[in-house]
């Protein structure tokens, strides 16, 4: 499949230069590769929050869903739940799943459920117009905190490993070789993956420079060490500003995954093909 | 002082007026730049507060449920999906009997996703035991927020308000708008003076658990105290209009009711549009009029009785639905008229949903129905631009 087959008409209104665009054109290579390997299109759901990131449903001509602020990961849950053959992808904004849905993250991971969702790290509240987050670093002069804030940054790859999650990864919006890497294989790992994406916000957080000094990629030779893993994580606190920041995927183990546990439904839904030879047939 | 300002600087600017000890906001169009503007005054010093930003519009609520339980004035303010958000925390603060004030910057709800205005998120939170109070325009908004504390805080009333205002319209709008002086403020409201505070001192329990036994008297002192409510608006925006100079109306307001057949009654900013409607069927010879509602919670019953009785008709306009039923100020009124012996037919339109413009056009097409109706009901509820070509 050409990965242009999955564009929709939809306007893209991101702003030009912004990190989504390698997001989304990752994301719709990866899902064109793996469409011609054998995971059909049609078994693919997309699940997004409410931002900027949002927006990336609108511009893929795939199944998707998009839920309402902080709701990704449940909406998400109940998809996995009902038809565990879908193979559902999660894209969510650091708002969005780690200010107003963090529980739902936390439980997502501890579950170890099989899906993959994709954080949109832009580390500001892009569609609201620059507010801080809580990656923002401390001090950082957002609409809502003229003065800085006086927080430190959650770092969610750290709370992710304590939580459970089996697939850790970080990538960056100025990578997409090693973005389009990285989503293929959160996809196909068996359990949750987390891939925290440094995208850009070009229009009220623009760290592309100091990215760009600071990103190194990492080639772990023993995933499955959660002290290593631990370790790579911490190496980075979204807050200081000289640290080297690790991209890669971090760690990967396999464990139950939750929505095994299910028998899941037979979706009920109208058989239009039915209805269309009913009406046919009567007006013979 | 005279200035042109947002919608959005005007209310901030008021809520800073009013001094509250601490402000707690999650951004949400169209709210976010009320926030925004009242960090700013934190920062320029202005406004001499705790501004707490949080995760989400559940912990902003609690986060000021502390805060005033703990003697606080507090203020926030949100719209739609945040306000839903909030919904568990609403029916708290009004059941403790804290006096929070918040700003509602009307907005419909999701799904389908849609950020512009109409007034299904605070009408579906009706029955939350807060006082609701809607404004026509950005300088009614800027007096109510500070009416609102003055009603909330009264030791006979200890209730929430909402003040709601129509997002976008008016909290986006640039208008000339008398800015408050704090001074000014200070004088007409009285510092916030519970009798009932978290004191290490004089130890109490908020939140308690009620049992059968008091559970209904609990319910019954917060429906009192709307009740008492009802004159307390009315006196308060009296005292306002005296010391400040502007009266937008206690319970309601009017306008060429007094020998109108056909009455439109409606909330929020739509006023505008409709006194214009009105002057051009006046103009032609219709008698037309208007009765706004300020107060929607408590509901003015024989206020409005008082206002329409005359009326051979009424015609509601309203930004809501209730599905499953009608439109909710519909169902009010004629539930307050039906024990009267007010007999004249009351009919009802959902109009504005999602931000869909009302136009004079589309008044007129009320009136019409309205006067039709005089003559027998046709119908009793309608949407009033319904697009049936999409359906
Ligand atoms: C309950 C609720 N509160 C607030 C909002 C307003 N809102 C929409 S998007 C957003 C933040 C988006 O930030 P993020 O998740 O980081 O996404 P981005 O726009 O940065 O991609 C907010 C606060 C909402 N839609 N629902
Ligand atoms: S505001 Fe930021 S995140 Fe949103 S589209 Fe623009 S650059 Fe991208
Ligand atoms: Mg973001």
């Amino acid at each position: 499949m050409n990965p242009n087959e999955l564009g929709t008409y939809a306007k893209n209104t991101w702003c030009p230069g912004c990190g989504n665009f390698s997001i989304f054109n990752a994301v719709r290579a990866v899902l064109a590769e793996l469409n011609y390997d054998g995971t059909p299109i049609d078994n693919v759901v997309l699940v997004s929050g409410i931002g900027c990131h949002a927006k990336i449903v609108d511009y893929l001509n795939v199944n998707s869903f998009y839920s309402i602020h902080g709701r990704t990961l449940p909406v998400a849950m109940g998809i996995k739940l009902g038809n565990p053959d879908l193979n559902v992808i999660c894209f969510s904004g650091d708002g969005d799943c780690l200010a107003e849905g963090l529980d739902h993250l936390i439980f997502a991971a501890k579950r170890n459920i099989d899906l993959t969702l994709i954080l949109h790290n832009n580390r500001v509240y892009g569609l609201t117009t620059g507010q801080y987050t809580p990656t923002s670093p401390k001090g950082f002069k957002g609409k809502s905190t003229p003065l800085g804030t006086e927080e430190f940054p959650i770092n969610p790859l750290e709370l992710m490993i304590a939580s459970g999650a089996t697939f850790i990864a970080r990538g960056y919006s100025h990578g997409i070789d090693l973005l389009k890497r990285l989503f293929r294989e959160a996809i196909l790992h068996k359990g949750f993956s987390f891939v925290d994406v440094l995208q850009v916000c070009v229009s009220y957080f623009n760290m592309y420079e100091v990215y760009n000094k600071r990103v190194y990629e990492v080639k772990s030779s023993d995933l499955g060490n959660f002290e290593e893993a631990l370790k790579l994580i911490r190496s980075w606190n979204y807050n200081d500003s000289e640290s080297p920041i690790p991209l890669g995927k971090f760690y990967e183990i396999e464990a139950p995954q939750f929505d095994r546990l299910f028998p899941g439904y037979e979706p009920h839904s109208v058989d239009t093909d039915a209805m269309i030879k009913d009406v046919l047939d009567n007006l013979i | 002082m005279m200035k042109v300002v947002e919608g959005s600087y005007a209310v901030a600017h008021a809520a800073m007026c009013c001094s509250p000890d601490v402000v707690s906001a999650y951004p949400i169009t169209p709210q976010t730049h009320i926030v925004e503007h009242l960090s700013q005054l934190v920062a320029d010093g202005e406004l001499r507060a705790e501004f707490l930003t949080v995760d989400s519009e559940f912990s902003a609520l609690s986060v000021l449920v502390g805060v005033s339980a703990a003697g606080g004035r507090s203020y926030s303010s949100t719209t739609s999906q945040g306000l839903a958000l909030m919904y568990e925390v609403l029916y708290n603060v009004s059941g403790m009997r804290l006096p929070i004030v918040m700003t509602v910057a009307n907005r419909a709800l999701s799904a389908p996703l849609n950020i512009w205005n109409d007034q299904q998120d605070s009408i579906g939170a009706r029955d939350v035991g807060w006082i609701q109070l809607y404004s026509e325009n950005v300088q009614e908004a800027v007096d109510t927020t500070v009416q609102a504390y003055k009603i909330a805080e009264s030791l006979e009333i200890m209730t929430p308000v909402m003040v709601c205002m129509d997002g976008f319209i008016l909290t986006h709008v640039y208008e000339p708008v008398e800015l408050l002086d704090k001074e000014q403020v200070a004088d007409f409201l009285p510092p916030y003076r519970p009798t009932d505070i978290l004191d290490p001192q004089n130890p109490k329990t908020f939140g308690a658990f009620a049992d059968p036994s008091t559970y209904t008297e609990f319910r019954y002192l917060q429906y009192e105290a709307h009740l008492k409510a009802l004159s307390k608006i009315e006196n308060v925006a009296k005292e306002y209009a005296e010391v400040f100079g502007r009266d937008f109306g206690g319970l309601l307001d009017a306008y060429q009711a007094d020998d109108a057949e056909i009455i439109i009654v409606t909330m929020g900013s739509v006023v505008g549009t409709i006194k214009e409607a009105i002057d051009g069927l006046r103009a032609e010879g219709t008698k037309v009029g208007l009765v706004k509602i300020r107060s929607y919670r408590p509901f003015p019953a024989q206020a409005l009785m008082k206002e329409l009785k005359n009326a051979d008709v009424i015609a509601v306009i309203e930004k809501d639905i209730c599905v499953g039923n009608e439109a909710a100020l519909l169902t009010d009124i004629k539930a307050a008229f039906y024990n009267s012996n007010l007999r004249m037919p009351i009919i009802g339109f959902a109009a504005g949903l999602g931000g869909r413009d009302i136009t004079i056009k589309d008044i007129r097409k009320a009136v019409e129905k309205a006067s039709a109706a005089r003559k027998g009901i046709e119908s009793q509820f309608e949407f009033l631009t319904l697009r049936k070509e999409i359906l």
